[in-house]
């Protein structure tokens, strides 16, 4: 390779200038870049020095300059949330104050709400009840007739989303399913009476099962907060045993572990995290999905 | 020779080319990152952003291994549908005592800045061991082994010794009692709780794993996401004063 200065030399093909570099005879063209592609190159720069001066940009000593429109994407979002709860306003503040009957007669304020709530059941409450509300293990389906705490009403729903259950809310739903293999019961009456619970519900129970001594072990632990009947208790969180539906799972052995270690979903208050408008919007969704007794 | 031929010392000699290359990246550098160090309005003032417990640092060592930042953002935008969604948009200050900070950049997942408190315990530990348990359809990879394993807080009090270094405000007895406040924060009605809140304040303190005896991996891990995003009291955070 030689490196000879040839910077007027002008390659003949095609009249442009080289660039003087030459590698075994053959020569580099210093074509000049498209016209236009130069006079958008600069124009951007022209471009980046109205945005110095437009927007926040040079830093200073102790802050930067905050641009001749003085934006603020703080700002920006918060006035955007702000015209977003005023647009929804007159509607919450309808919302807040109709009973379930009066909001299921207006056709109009049912559609909001329940718009409102499925938009927030999506984010807030259906990683755990599922996306229409059937739930799974553990989180109970929220689109039957069958509730846990109070009766499906939309008070109910409202305190639960409110307030959550066994939460950190000084005002929680509290029930508590203690651990019956600390110590209470002895493995042979666990057994006992998860059978007679089974027997309950009508669900195969083997043969050699002691019914007698499940009856008696629930009529002195369980009854309490299951009832005599065994149908539950809506203050307390107890469920229904005589019923088809299970929360856990209806086979032995997850009985036997309910039993043993004890039982208690958590359940958020909601009420610090969403607004009174939302957890009325969220009480009518779920409503419309289950429905009351 | 004109000063726009110039260019052909830097073309013709790598050395002089390559100083030319450090300083003007320097020169960026010092423009656009140097400024962050000493303007006072980089970090927003706010009340209650704690160093990480023990635990919860333990968990997040997890979340940094498992790579859970592929796939989840720790940062909600000033954007509105994400405030709507999320909550308020994150603050630096959020995650000031983090090295490195977990905002990421890819949202396979949602967000999870302000995850804590949303969904229970019991909710984690089924989703961590099969997301599909929980969620139909999600395209999570399931942690299996988070609730097998123990969690290893052998190291942790040296971990937080070089976050300290770093500017993060553990103090000596911090350190000291890493492991105890570890346990502490792990265990329902430990009797070192009481002592351990006072250091981490509002630091949850609970049982997260159903196996009492022992604290796993999915517990730290855990105790980190459940106190994601709940540090700053916004009730008491003037946000007209921290515009930006």
């Amino acid at each position: 390779m030689s490196v000879t200065s040839h910077e007027h030399e002008v390659d003949a093909a095609t009249g442009t200038a080289t660039t003087g570099h030459e590698w075994d005879g053959i020569r580099e063209l210093n074509t000049p870049l498209p016209k236009w592609w130069l006079y958008i190159f600069y124009a951007t720069i022209v471009w980046a020095l109205g945005y110095w001066v437009v927007y926040p940009a040079i830093p200073l000593a102790s802050s930067f300059t905050k641009g001749v429109i003085n934006y603020s994407s703080r700002a920006e979002v918060t006035a955007e949330v702000a015209q977003l709860t005023s647009a929804r306003a007159p509607m919450v503040a309808q919302l807040a104050k109709a009973s379930f009957d009066e909001i299921q007669k207006d056709t109009k304020l049912l559609t909001f709400a329940r718009a409102q709530g499925k938009a927030a059941f999506g984010d807030n409450c259906a990683p755990c009840h599922g996306a229409g509300g059937g739930g799974s293990k553990a989180f109970p389906n929220l689109a039957d007739d069958d509730w846990l705490w109070g009766t499906g009403t939309l008070d109910d729903i409202q305190t639960t989303l409110t307030h959550g259950i066994r939460s950190t809310d000084p005002q929680t739903r509290q029930g508590n399913m203690p651990a019956f293999g600390d110590g209470v019961l002895k493995p042979a009456e666990i057994s006992a009476v998860a059978d007679y619970v089974r027997s309950l519900s009508v669900l195969d129970v083997d043969k050699t099962a002691d019914l007698k001594l499940g009856q008696k072990v629930f009529a002195e632990n369980c009854a309490a907060c299951h009832g005599e009947d065994a149908r539950g208790n809506h203050d307390l969180g107890s469920p229904n045993l005589t019923d088809q539906i299970w929360l856990y799972g209806s086979d032995k052995a997850t009985i036997v572990e309910g039993i043993t270690k004890g039982r208690g979903g958590m359940m958020p208050n909601w009420g610090e995290r969403l607004d009174a408008g939302t957890i009325k919007a969220l009480a009518v969704y779920v409503r419309t999905l289950g429905g009351a007794r | 020779m004109s000063l726009w031929n110039k260019h052909a010392i830097f073309e013709k000699n790598s050395i002089l080319l390559l100083i030319g290359v450090l300083i003007v990246i320097s020169i960026g550098g010092l423009v656009e990152i140097a400024p962050l160090f000493y303007l006072k309005s980089t970090i927003e003032k706010v009340e209650g952003v704690r160093p990480y417990t023990p635990l919860e640092l333990a968990g997040r060592n997890i979340y940094v291994r498992e790579g859970c930042y592929n796939c989840h953002s720790q940062m909600i935008r000033a954007l509105r549908d994400e405030v709507e969604r999320y909550g308020h948009y994150s603050l630096a200050a959020e995650s000031m005592y983090d090295h490195p900070f977990q905002w990421g950049s890819k949202r396979n997942g949602p967000d999870l800045a302000r995850v804590g408190n949303k969904y229970s315990d019991d909710w984690h530990r089924r989703h961590l061991a099969n997301p599909r348990a929980v969620v139909a359809g999600s395209i999570m990879p399931a942690y299996p082994w988070l609730a097998k394993n123990d969690v290893d807080l052998a190291h942790i009090d040296q971990h937080m010794k070089v976050l300290a270094m770093e500017g993060v405000p553990y103090t000596p007895e911090m350190i000291e009692k890493a492991s105890a406040d570890a346990k502490a924060q792990g265990t329902d009605d430990d009797p070192g709780a009481a002592d351990f809140v006072k250091r981490y304040p509002k630091a949850q303190a609970r049982a997260y794993g159903e196996d009492k005896g022992r604290l796993t991996e999915a517990d730290a891990l855990i105790a980190y996401l459940q106190q994601l995003g709940t540090q700053v009291d916004f009730k008491l955070y003037d946000g007209k004063a921290n515009l930006r």
